[in-house]
C-alpha cells in the first residue's frame, strides 16, 4: 500500500460490500413487507397494537426493558405427531393397529407412511407439526419468532441478553392485566427471588377516602402482600399503556414462514 | 543506539521536532480532558447497574436511575465518552508523529472536540431521560448523534489533512488502520442514524441495521484504532521493528474484508442466509486475528523486556492480549453448537467489556500515558498512581469478564437443559458478585486516571497563567520605562 487513496478505496469497496449485504438487500426484500395470511386460515397477520400497547411499547423503551429482556424465541426443529381424528369403520382393528405404531416425535416421511396406513385401514389422521427447541420447551413460545411479528413496531426491541425472561409471548403467558401491573410494582412480592427492580414510579400510593369506593384501577394484590391500612395502588398512565403492551405480546399465529399446528 | 533513535517502519525518530508536539497541546487537552470526565461517570454508572442485581431496591424509586436506562448510558459514556475521542487524540497524534507534521489550524479540533462532549453530555442526559432511541449503541438522540456526527467529521477531516500533508511519504502499518478507521465511522454512523432515526425503516429490518452497525462500531472501528495505535506503540517499546509487515498488511485486509460482515447473531428472526453469511465470516475472521498474533508474538520475542511494571509498555500489551480473547469470544459465539449455548447469555455483555475496556480503553490508556507529557511538556504529577491505575484497571477488568464469561456458560447450559428459569437467574448471582467487585476496581483505576490528567491540565494552566502575567509584567514595564524616560526628557 503506497498512499492513502489506495488503502480509502479498499475500505471503501469492503465496507460498501457489507453496506448492500447488510443493508441494501434486507431492505430491499424486507422494507416493503406487508401483513401476511395466517396458516390455513383467512386471518391477517400481524394485527395492528392497540393505541394503549403502542404507547406502551415507548414505555417499554424508555425505561430500557430490553436490557434484560429478549423478544425473540429461538427454535432447533420441527417433529410431526400424527393424531387420529376419525377411527373409521372398524375400530379394533384401528386400535391394533395403532398401538403398533409410533405416532409422535416423527419427521415427515415417517408421519406420512403411518398417515397413509391408518387410510388404508379406513381411518383418518392429521399430521401436526410441532416447533423443538429449549425456548419452546419451556413454555416460552409455540415456534420461532419471525420477521412478521416485528411488523409494526417502532422501535424493534429483540433484545440481547436475558437477565429475565423472554417476553414474546407474555400475553399468552400472562394474560391477567392486575397480574401484570402487580409484578411491575413489586416484582419479587409476585416471584419470589426474582431480581427485576420494582417500577414503583409508575404508580401512585393513595389515601382511600373514608366511605369512598375504592379507585376501579386500584391493583388486587395477592393474600401474602399486606398494604398498609387506608392506602390503595393506582397505576398511572404509563404503567397501563405498559400492562397493555405486554398484554399485546402474542407471536403465537402459525405462518408460512413458521409452520405450526394450533 | 536508545529506543529512541531507532529508524524502524513504526518507530521513526521521536521527535526533536517540538513544534509538531505543541500544535497538538490544546486539541489533545481538550479530547482527552473530556474523556476522562466521560470514563469515571461510566464506571459510577456501570457500578450502580450493577449493584441491581443484588438489591433490586437499590434506587429503584428514581426514575433516571433505572436498570434499563443506567445500562445503556453507562456503555455509552465509555464507547461515545471515553472510547472515541481518546482514540481520535491518538490519531491526531500518530498521524502528526509519523508525518512528522504539526497541526494546523488548532482551534478547529478544539472546537470539534468540546461539541463532541457536548453530544456526548446531550446524549447521556437524554438516554438517563428516558428519551433514548431505543436502538442498542444508537441510544442517543438526534441533538446528540447530530453533533457527534458533525465533530467527528471535523476532527477526521483535521486528521486526513494532516496526514495528506506528511513530510514522510512511505505508509507504515498503523496508517492503514487509522486512515481505514477514520473514514468507517462516518458511513456507518450516518447510515444507522438516518435509516432508524431519522427516517425509520420497517420492523425487523432496524435490528439487521443495528446489528451491522454496532459489530461495525464496536468489533471493527475499535480494532482499527486499537491495533493501529498498538503496531505504533509494540516496536517502540519493543526496541525492534515490527516483525512481519507484509502480514500486518494481510492481517489489515483480512479484518476489513470479514470483519465487517459479523455481527448477525444465530436464531435471529430474519431470513436465514443473514445469520448464515455472518457466521461464515466471523469464522474466517480467525484468520486476521491468528495475523495480528504472530504480528505481535515476533515482535515481542527477543524485544526489549518489560522493565517499568504498570508502565505504557505493559498496557498495550494487556490491551493486545484481550483483543485476541475477545475476537475469539466473538468467533465462538458465532458458530452454530456454541451460540445456542451462549446467545443472550451474560456471555455476551463479557465480550463486549473486554472488547471496549481490556483491548481499547487499555489501549488508550498507554498511548495517552506516553504522548501527553511529551506533547504538553510537563511530566505526569503522579507518575506512580498512574503505575498503579494499570494495576486497578487489569485485575478490575479479569474479574469483570472472566466471571462473566464463565457465569453466562453456566447460565446457557442450564437453560438448555431445562432448568428452571430462576435457578438459572440466581446461579448467576455470585458471578455478578464478583463482577461488581471488578468494575469497583475499574473504578479506582479511572480515578487514578482522571486525576492524573486533570492535574497535568492544571499544571498547564498554571505555566500558562504564570507565562500570561509575566509577559503583561514586562510590557507593563516597559510602558512605565517609557513614561519615565519621557518625563525625564
Amino acid at each position: 500500500m503506497k498512499n492513502g487513496f489506495l488503502i480509502f478505496l479498499a475500505s471503501f469497496i469492503t465496507l460498501g460490500g457489507s453496506w448492500l449485504g447488510f443493508v441494501y438487500e434486507p431492505l430491499r426484500q424486507l422494507g416493503g413487507a406487508e401483513q401476511t395470511t395466517v396458516l390455513n386460515s383467512s386471518d391477517i397477520y400481524p394485527l395492528q397494537r392497540s393505541g394503549e400497547a403502542t404507547l406502551g411499547l415507548q414505555v417499554y423503551r424508555a425505561n430500557g426493558c430490553a436490557a434484560c429482556h429478549t423478544e425473540s424465541i429461538r427454535q432447533t426443529g420441527v417433529t410431526c405427531n400424527v393424531v387420529l381424528m376419525n377411527a373409521g369403520k372398524n375400530p379394533d382393528a384401528m386400535t391394533n393397529l395403532i398401538s403398533s405404531l409410533v405416532l409422535t416425535n416423527l419427521t415427515k416421511e415417517v408421519a406420512d407412511k403411518a398417515a397413509a396406513q391408518i387410510t388404508a385401514a379406513g381411518g383418518k389422521s392429521e399430521i401436526h407439526i410441532v416447533a423443538t427447541g429449549p425456548d419452546i420447551a419451556r413454555g416460552w413460545g409455540m415456534r420461532q419468532s419471525v420477521a412478521e411479528d416485528y411488523l409494526y413496531d417502532q422501535p424493534v426491541q429483540l433484545g440481547s441478553l436475558r437477565a429475565g425472561p423472554d417476553l414474546a409471548n407474555i400475553g399468552v403467558r400472562a394474560p391477567d392485566a392486575n397480574w401484570q401491573l402487580t409484578h411491575l410494582y413489586a416484582p419479587s412480592g409476585v416471584v419470589k427471588g426474582s431480581t427485576m427492580p420494582p417500577f414503583r414510579y409508575l404508580f401512585e400510593v393513595r389515601k382511600t377516602k373514608p366511605g369512598a369506593a375504592p379507585s376501579p384501577d386500584a391493583l388486587q394484590f395477592p393474600k401474602e402482600f399486606v398494604l398498609p391500612d387506608g392506602y390503595e395502588v393506582v397505576p398511572k398512565p404509563e404503567a397501563k399503556q405498559l400492562a397493555a403492551y405486554l398484554l399485546s405480546l402474542r407471536a403465537n399465529a402459525p405462518l408460512y414462514s413458521a409452520p405450526i399446528s394450533p | 543506539m536508545t529506543v529512541n533513535e531507532m529508524k524502524t517502519p513504526d518507530a521513526r525518530v521521536e521527535t526533536p521536532d517540538l513544534k509538531v508536539d505543541a500544535s497538538l497541546c490544546v486539541p489533545l487537552l481538550a479530547l482527552f480532558g473530556g474523556a476522562a470526565l466521560w470514563l469515571v461517570v461510566g464506571s459510577v454508572l456501570a457500578l450502580i447497574a450493577s449493584i441491581k442485581f443484588h438489591a433490586p431496591d437499590f434506587l429503584a424509586g428514581c426514575p433516571v436511575l433505572t436498570y434499563g436506562r443506567v445500562q445503556p448510558a453507562a456503555d455509552d459514556a465509555l464507547l461515545y465518552g471515553f472510547c472515541i475521542p481518546a482514540g481520535l487524540g491518538v490519531v491526531l497524534w500518530l498521524f502528526a508523529q509519523l508525518g512528522q507534521v504539526p497541526l494546523r489550524g488548532a482551534i478547529v479540533p478544539v472546537v470539534a472536540a468540546n461539541f463532541w462532549h457536548l453530544g456526548v453530555f446531550i446524549g447521556l442526559a437524554a438516554t438517563l431521560a428516558g428519551d433514548s432511541t431505543g436502538y442498542a449503541w444508537l441510544e442517543f438522540p438526534r441533538a446528540g448523534s447530530v453533533l457527534l456526527f458533525f465533530a467527528y467529521l471535523l476532527l477526521a477531516l483535521w486528521a486526513t489533512m494532516n496526514f495528506a500533508g506528511r513530510r514522510e511519504r512511505p505508509l507504515v502499518p498503523s496508517h492503514w488502520f487509522l486512515v481505514a478507521a477514520l473514514f468507517w465511522f462516518p458511513w456507518i454512523y450516518s447510515t444507522a442514524n438516518l435509516l432508524l432515526v431519522g427516517w425509520p425503516v420497517r420492523g425487523v429490518v432496524q435490528a439487521i441495521i443495528g446489528w451491522w452497525f454496532a459489530n461495525n462500531l464496536v468489533f471493527v472501528w475499535l480494532a482499527l484504532v486499537g491495533i493501529g495505535t498498538a503496531f505504533y506503540f509494540l516496536p517502540k517499546y519493543a526496541g525492534r521493528p515490527l516483525q512481519g509487515c507484509s502480514l500486518a498488511l494481510y492481517a489489515f485486509w483480512m479484518l476489513i474484508v470479514f470483519g465487517t460482515w459479523c455481527g448477525i447473531p444465530q436464531g435471529a428472526p430474519v431470513p436465514a442466509w443473514l445469520p448464515a453469511a455472518s457466521t461464515f465470516a466471523a469464522v474466517l475472521t480467525i484468520i486476521p486475528v491468528i495475523a495480528i498474533g504472530i504480528v505481535m508474538w515476533k515482535t515481542l520475542c527477543g524485544g526489549e523486556k518489560c522493565t517499568v511494571w504498570g508502565g505504557p509498555y505493559c498496557f498495550v500489551r494487556f490491551g493486545l492480549g484481550s483483543f485476541l480473547l475477545s475476537s475469539l469470544m466473538l468467533i465462538a459465539m458465532a458458530c452454530p453448537h456454541f451460540s445456542l449455548v451462549t446467545g443472550f447469555t451474560w456471555f455476551g455483555p463479557a465480550r463486549i467489556q473486554l472488547q471496549l475496556y481490556g483491548f481499547f480503553a487499555m489501549m488508550m490508556f498507554g498511548a495517552i500515558y506516553h504522548l501527553l507529557p511529551r506533547v504538553v511538556g510537563f511530566e505526569w504529577p503522579f507518575p506512580k498512581l498512574a503505575r498503579l491505575q494499570f494495576w486497578f484497571s487489569m485485575i478490575g477488568i479479569l474479574l469483570l469478564v472472566v466471571p462473566l464469561a464463565i457465569g453466562g456458560v453456566v447460565q446457557g447450559v442450564k437453560l438448555q437443559n431445562g432448568v428452571a428459569f430462576l435457578e438459572a437467574v440466581q446461579a448467576m448471582l455470585p458471578f455478578l458478585r464478583a463482577s461488581t467487585t471488578g468494575l469497583l476496581l475499574m473504578l479506582l483505576g479511572n480515578l487514578l486516571f482522571a486525576l492524573n490528567i486533570f492535574a497535568l491540565t492544571t499544571v498547564w494552566k498554571l505555566a500558562l497563567a504564570k507565562k500570561v502575567i509575566a509577559l503583561v509584567k514586562v510590557s507593563l514595564t516597559a510602558v512605565e520605562n517609557e513614561k519615565t524616560s519621557e518625563v525625564k526628557a
